[in-house]
């Protein structure tokens, strides 16, 4: 197989490695989404924390009464 | 006899009793590899086939018949509690895949004694190829038997087990078929059969038989747990 | 527990893959058959070996889960194999561009490594359908690993079968084995190999990290006795402890 002139194989090498940089891209695209439901999932667990403890005090409180 | 060797015989009777009172895999395997065969006389336009347009055509046949077969091979425990009678008996479990896996052979040897007949009537010029056909024939149901019944016994727990068996176990077959049909294509060229590589490709086929039959053997257990 | 040492391997993958690409670009020689093109192997063979000997790793772990019954192996397993699919998707596009490349199609089937892989790949690929298809959790994480371990004594063979397919008359592409390649051309091989080796341990981390992160989440969720999140349910292995 005769070798290709420089500039036709220079555009499938770089094809070759875009794609190998297109994998790696999108698979962070893919954590940066699940980090980000985490995030989310804690923030609701954190104010459901939160919310419980002021209702706990409220009750130490009132009963105290 | 250990009381593993008795349950073998005792679940391979079984099957192949109730095989030859049921009728219910035999039959229909055989009948669609005729009907294949049919179909590829019509897809390819052909009447005659030699070299590797017959092994293709015989082997493909042949293994989407075993399919049949395989998804079926499990049916009874399922269905009866098979299954749990095993787990209650105090023997060793792999007894259960030996007795499938030998019942799975014993019908595709079954099949075959009819099919091949029928494939060398339609397609062949003469039955020369026929007799060194035979070890290529046993080789290849054996590690069909064994991936087979593995395949099987992890699809039949699942949802969509009849799409599960034959996905997983096609490309598990992949290195049996080249084989099988490596060493069929020579036989099967119209001069007469040859025996290029027949060697080779029978080693071939033996060491895939020996490697899944003995991860079949070992593995088993953790398919039958709860 | 699985983040420990993330920081330093991605710093250590990072500069690795600089230092191969580097070396690609600006210190191998011209490949005297094949020209630029045979550039592409540097990245393609790698991608291979990493995503073959991960199958092979996924199913070491899948023997560990099976032994002991432990089933964070099977987590382990399951992040491996995930992987190198994604890798093996690599491979295949790679290795399509480098048949287009040298013989005009984008597909050829007389390189027997190649079609090896795709055969692996496809194995592989019903992994997926095969483990969700099972509900019981535990019984899919067994099925799993078997499944794991028998793929991975696949491999071997089959690239066996494949090569004895070929005829032998076809020569091999990228001479590694017949003698001739220059030193110069190994050193470039072995950085770009060790990189994507490196690549693949750091994102094999960094998705059992994640996955113990939400397997944490799931742990307060239950502590706190806080409602179940929104959102469809996940069907992967769980890490929960």
């Amino acid at each position: 197989m005769p070798a290709l002139p420089l500039d036709e194989a220079g555009k499938y090498v770089a094809g070759a490695y875009v794609v190998f940089l297109v994998l790696i891209v999108v698979y962070v695209a893919i954590m940066a989404a699940k980090v980000q439901r985490i995030e989310r999932e804690l923030r609701e667990l954190a104010g459901f924390a939160e919310q419980r403890n002021d209702e706990k005090e409220q009750r130490r409180v009132t009963a105290d009464v | 006899m250990t009381p593993s060797r008795i349950a073998f015989t005792a679940i391979l009777g079984k099957d192949l009793r109730t095989e030859l009172r049921t009728l219910q895999s035999l039959p229909a395997m055989a009948l669609f590899a005729v009907t294949t065969f049919v179909i590829f006389r019509f897809a390819l336009d052909r009447t005659s086939l030699s070299g590797s347009l017959a092994a293709g055509v015989l082997w493909a046949t042949l293994l989407f018949a075993a399919v049949l077969g395989i998804n079926r091979l499990f049916v009874a425990e399922r269905e009866q509690g098979g299954f749990d009678a095993i787990r209650l008996a105090p023997i060793d479990r792999s007894a259960l895949f030996a007795a499938k896996a030998a019942a799975l052979l014993v019908y595709l040897l079954v099949l075959e004694l009819v099919v091949v007949p029928v494939f060398a009537v339609f397609f062949l010029d003469s039955a020369s190829a026929l007799p060194p056909l035979v070890p290529v024939l046993v080789l290849a149901d054996l590690g069909l038997a064994g991936t087979g019944t593995l395949v099987s016994s992890m699809a039949v727990n699942s949802r969509a087990r009849d799409l599960l068996a034959p996905l997983v176990l096609l490309p598990l077959v992949v290195p049996l078929m080249i084989a099988a049909t490596g060493a069929s294509e020579p036989l099967l060229a119209l001069g007469g059969p040859a025996y290029h590589r027949f060697g080779t490709w029978l080693a071939v086929l033996g060491l895939y038989d020996l490697v899944f039959l003995l991860i079949g053997y070992a593995v088993f257990d953790f398919l039958v747990e709860d | 527990m699985y983040g420990k040492g993330l920081k330093t391997l991605s710093v250590a993958t990072v500069a690795a893959l600089a230092v191969a690409l580097s070396l690609v670009f600006f210190y191998a020689p011209l490949d005297a058959d094949q020209g630029f093109v045979q550039k592409i192997f540097y990245l393609h063979v790698p991608l291979s070996i990493t995503s073959l000997a991960g199958f092979v790793v996924g199913g070491v772990f899948a023997i560990a889960h099976l032994r002991s019954g432990d089933r964070r192996w099977d987590a382990v397993s399951y992040v491996c194999i995930h992987l190198s699919v994604i890798f093996g998707v690599g491979v295949l596009i790679t290795g399509s561009i480098w048949a287009r490349a040298s013989w005009g199609h984008w597909w050829v089937w007389d390189e027997p490594t190649l079609v090896s892989f795709l055969i692996v790949f496809l194995l592989y690929a019903t992994y997926y359908p095969f483990r969700y298809a099972i509900e019981d959790p535990e019984r899919q994480a067994r099925y799993a690993s078997v499944f794991a371990v028998t793929a991975g004594a696949f491999v071997p063979l089959n690239f066996l079968a494949v090569r004895l397919a070929q005829s032998l008359v076809h020569p091999r592409v990228f001479a590694t084995t017949e003698g001739g390649l220059p030193g110069s051309m190994m050193l470039t091989f072995l950085a770009c190999l060790l990189a994507i080796g490196l690549l693949w341990v750091t994102l094999v981390k960094l998705e059992l990290t994640a996955k113990s992160a939400s397997g944490q989440l799931k742990r307060l969720r239950r502590a706190l006795d806080a409602p179940a999140p929104r959102g469809a349910s996940r069907v992967a292995p769980e890490v929960s402890v």
